[in-house]
């Protein structure tokens, strides 16, 4: 709902709005609305942090650049009030004869110990995350992307491994459906909410990089080289991601569209895919089987 | 020392070659240096130019400057290596590094007068292979090669099958050979022909950037110089380096690149470091605080520039207890940087300072320099990266730090040193209009492109949905006062060669102490024939 406002929002874009309305408009939606105007899974225009989470690895990465970012905040407001009241204070009128102190050892020693506690507080907070995003969870499913110039193929291994292809859709058919362009894709990767999920990557010519903003994922797609990342979506939704690593002249229409659904709409999407492969197991089976695992 | 400089002046202009043997075969250092900062310019004029039809072609969505997806594409990688390799490195370290270093370390030039001579001329040589790459076939796009500055294959090799890229590689190769050259020069020099009575730890700061510098260029450069070749063997001669099919890798070469780009990094902000410490000192009228802290800090950055290279890396599926590593010794490098930072503050603290323009431009730089530093702290960590990675978060970051870190030293130095080099003064009034119109023009093109990465925006993209039409316009405004500022550069340039106000020897007052000041402007075309004492 809230991403199709957004999208009526635009639509004005290419009715000559005045460029002074609009940046205006994108300004103020930053300041006064702050994140009420989110879309969950697309970015927002005019907004100056990140995109909203869908999932607690984005949460918590949030959580963490927030801390971070206050703390660098706090350093360069400090570095700024002492530079610009220095410049004021010791400009030549208020200070015509200079002192000649070039050294104090007590305040060497402080400015280098104090960045060093800095840095120790930075290690502490951001090594978890790390791990948390880095060390994948036992599973519940697995799919497979390839990127390839310039589409992706996605696989699904414990559904019986059917494939297709996603292609970036036409500015024109976008529209049609109401969805955003340039982020929009043909045949969207589908997967189950409140799931585990694996996804595995690599690419078939040149290197991409499969992005969702909104999952924290982020993982180059290397020919000959299979990377894994992972995440768990509770919320059912539209997401969108670009290919972030240059990978020829249509990069930028590489779009990324996950749909996240029900278990049962998933289980009932494989069905339209595969029907083979649901007369002999289902979802829960492959949870049963990777519970036993 | 007076008796020595009159001396001097009688003796150079007696000896001054004829035109063309003196700017095609010059062996002397400071012709060398001015050649270098003419080379500097042009080669950014080219650089600037890409840029700013990228901010066109970004203004809004939708493709409407460029012809093709390629060419813009064309214009991004070509504008990150003209910027890096044909002006930030030739003007800082070939242009400043070889006109001052001798002259403040007293040495009559170089030590390697030829191979200085070589070193320039390799540069026109490599920069006409880049330019020569725009006009031929590159990918099925079209001309030119649209890889980006980082060259990953197997874009670079089974993606741009054309000649564009050879041209490329043999351009660089080039370049690398006149900054290894250099670099040997540099270190012989600093080593062997300090003035008598100057040690090392009474060295001015420019020298010892410089010797930093040298040092990181001579030991990155070789891995470069041997990841470019596997790229030309895998392209011509049947290898497979970065070839899986073939046994290889392509993340290796990802390794090799980083290897050298991260030094390459501090390869262009240390000469900057340096100069501007001396600016900040001259116009607080005080002796740089902390002289040897800043000197091993830029020491420190040099050593540990060479051990966080996947930092660049970090979404490329590296094992995750590498990624700990690398995100503690980048970390590290915030404390040399801290202490940089708070010295030139406590250089400024109790000095009588005067506003001139290279002052102005010293502390715009250490402004600039802590914004790009602080979002660099941020970006060291791979739990916020794997937000960031390639998105305009990460182009913000090292435009801070370079296109506004690097360019305003550069700037710094070239406002410092104008009437030293040309012999003539530079007009106030055209010079604080070029600062001020550069520093709001920056400002404004590269603040909004950190919120457009914070919101997910990829990098190297032609068009981008209107979730990010805002800022790119914004950012596109801010290119358009950046050029103006640019306009004025160049009208000041013109102002001053036109009126030739002569620079007095010393202009900036008793509190520029360094060797430099001490002689004519410009000074004579050898100097030091006796050489001078150091107390």
């Amino acid at each position: 709902m809230m991403a199709r406002l957004v999208i009526l929002f635009h639509a004005g874009k290419h009715m000559r709005m005045s460029r002074l309305i609009k940046l205006l408009g994108g300004l103020s939606a930053a300041a006064l609305l702050g994140g009420i105007a989110h879309a969950a899974g697309l970015p927002t225009d005019g907004n100056i942090g990140l995109q909203e989470a869908a999932s607690a690895n984005m949460e918590m990465v949030t959580k963490l650049h927030n801390t971070v970012f206050a703390v660098i905040f706090a350093i360069f407001v400090f570095v700024v009030v002492l530079m610009l009241y220095i410049m004021v204070r010791f400009r030549e009128k208020a200070n015509p004869v200079p002192s000649k102190t070039s050294h104090n050892t007590m305040l060497e020693v402080i400015w280098t110990a104090a960045p060093v506690m800095v840095v120790l507080f930075f290690l502490a907070i951001a090594t978890r995350p790390l791990y948390t995003l880095d060390v994948i969870p036992e599973a519940d499913m697995t799919i497979k992307v390839v990127g390839n110039q310039w589409n992706w193929d996605y696989s699904y291994p414990d559904h019986g491994d059917f494939e297709f292809n996603s292609m970036p859709m036409s500015e024109e058919d976008a529209k049609a459906a109401g969805k955003p362009v340039l982020f929009a894709a043909t045949d969207p990767l589908v997967v189950p909410a409140g799931k585990t999920i694996r996804v595995i990557v690599t690419a078939s010519d040149v290197l991409h990089a499969f992005a969702v903003p909104a999952f924290a994922v982020k993982i180059d797609a290397v020919p000959g080289r299979l990377n894994e990342t992972w995440f768990k979506v509770d919320k059912p939704g539209t997401y969108y991601g670009q290919c972030s690593e240059i990978c020829g002249q249509l990069h930028y229409n590489m779009p990324i569209e996950v749909k996240v659904v029900t278990p049962a709409q998933f289980d009932a999407w494989v069905l339209t895919r595969n029907p083979e492969f649901v007369k002999t197991q289902s979802s829960t089976t492959i949870e049963a089987r990777n519970t036993e695992n | 020392m007076v008796a020595l400089h009159g001396d001097a002046e009688i003796h150079g202009h007696s000896d001054k070659p004829p035109f063309f043997k003196r700017w095609f075969f010059s062996t002397n250092h400071k012709d060398i240096g001015t050649l270098y900062l003419w080379f500097g310019m042009v080669a950014g004029l080219l650089g600037g130019f890409l840029s700013f039809m990228m901010r066109m072609e970004l203004k809004e969505p939708g493709i409407q400057v460029f012809s093709s997806e390629h060419t813009f594409l064309v214009f991004t990688s070509m504008h990150g290596l003209i910027m890096i390799f044909f002006l930030v490195m030739p003007a800082l370290i070939g242009g400043f590094g070889n006109w001052f270093m001798p002259l403040m370390i007293g040495a009559p030039d170089m030590a390697f007068p030829r191979m200085n001579n070589l070193s320039f001329w390799l540069l026109p040589v490599a920069f006409i292979m880049i330019i020569l790459s725009f006009f031929v076939p590159g990918s099925a796009g079209g001309n030119g090669f649209g890889g980006g500055w980082v060259m990953y294959p197997p874009l670079s090799t089974s993606g741009h099958p054309g000649p564009a890229f050879d041209l490329i590689l043999m351009g660089l190769l080039a370049a690398g050979f006149s900054s290894i050259f250099g670099a040997i020069n540099f270190i012989t020099t600093i080593f062997n022909m300090r003035a008598p009575g100057m040690t090392l730890h009474k060295m001015p700061l420019f020298a010892w950037s410089i010797l930093v510098t040298a040092f990181l260029l001579l030991l990155s450069l070789p891995v470069l110089a041997a990841a470019l070749f596997m790229l030309f063997f895998d392209r011509n001669a049947g290898t497979g380096f970065f070839n899986p099919a073939m046994g290889g890798d392509p993340e290796m070469f990802q390794h090799l690149f980083w290897f050298f780009g991260h030094p390459e990094v501090y390869i262009m902000i240390l000469p900057a470091f340096g100069l501007v410490s001396h600016v900040i000192s001259t116009f607080s009228k005080k002796p740089i605080f902390g002289y040897l802290g800043m000197a091993y800090a830029m020491v420190s950055i040099g050593v540990v520039g060479f051990l966080v290279w996947a930092h660049h890396m970090y979404t490329v599926g590296m094992d995750v207890d590498l990624k700990l590593y690398f995100m503690v010794a980048t970390l590290v490098i915030a404390v040399p940087t801290g202490i940089k930072i708070f010295s030139w503050l406590a250089t400024m603290w109790g000095g009588s300072i005067q506003y001139t323009i290279p002052m102005m431009w010293a502390i715009a730089f250490i402004f600039l320099f802590v914004i790009g530093g602080v979002t660099g702290v941020v970006l060291s960590m791979p739990a916020i990266d794997v937000a960031l990675h390639d998105t305009y978060y990460v182009v913000a970051h090292f435009h801070y730090v370079l296109s506004m870190g690097a360019v305003f030293g550069l700037f710094c130095g070239f406002y410092y040193w104008f009437g030293k080099i040309f012999g003539v003064m530079y007009n106030n009034v055209l010079a604080h209009i070029h600062f001020w119109l550069f520093f709001i023009g920056v400002n404004v093109v590269f603040m909004p492109q950190h919120f457009l990465g914070l919101q997910g925006m990829p990098r190297r993209y032609i068009d981008y949905p209107v979730e990010f039409a805002t800022y790119n316009a914004i950012s596109s405004y801010g290119a358009y006062i950046t050029l103006a500022g640019v306009a004025f550069f160049f009208i000041m340039l013109a102002e001053a060669f036109i009126k030739r106000r002569p620079a007095p020897d010393n202009y900036w007052g008793e509190y520029a102490t360094t060797l430099e000041w001490t002689l004519s402007s410009p000074p004579p075309y050898h100097q030091f024939n006796k050489l001078p004492q150091i107390k």
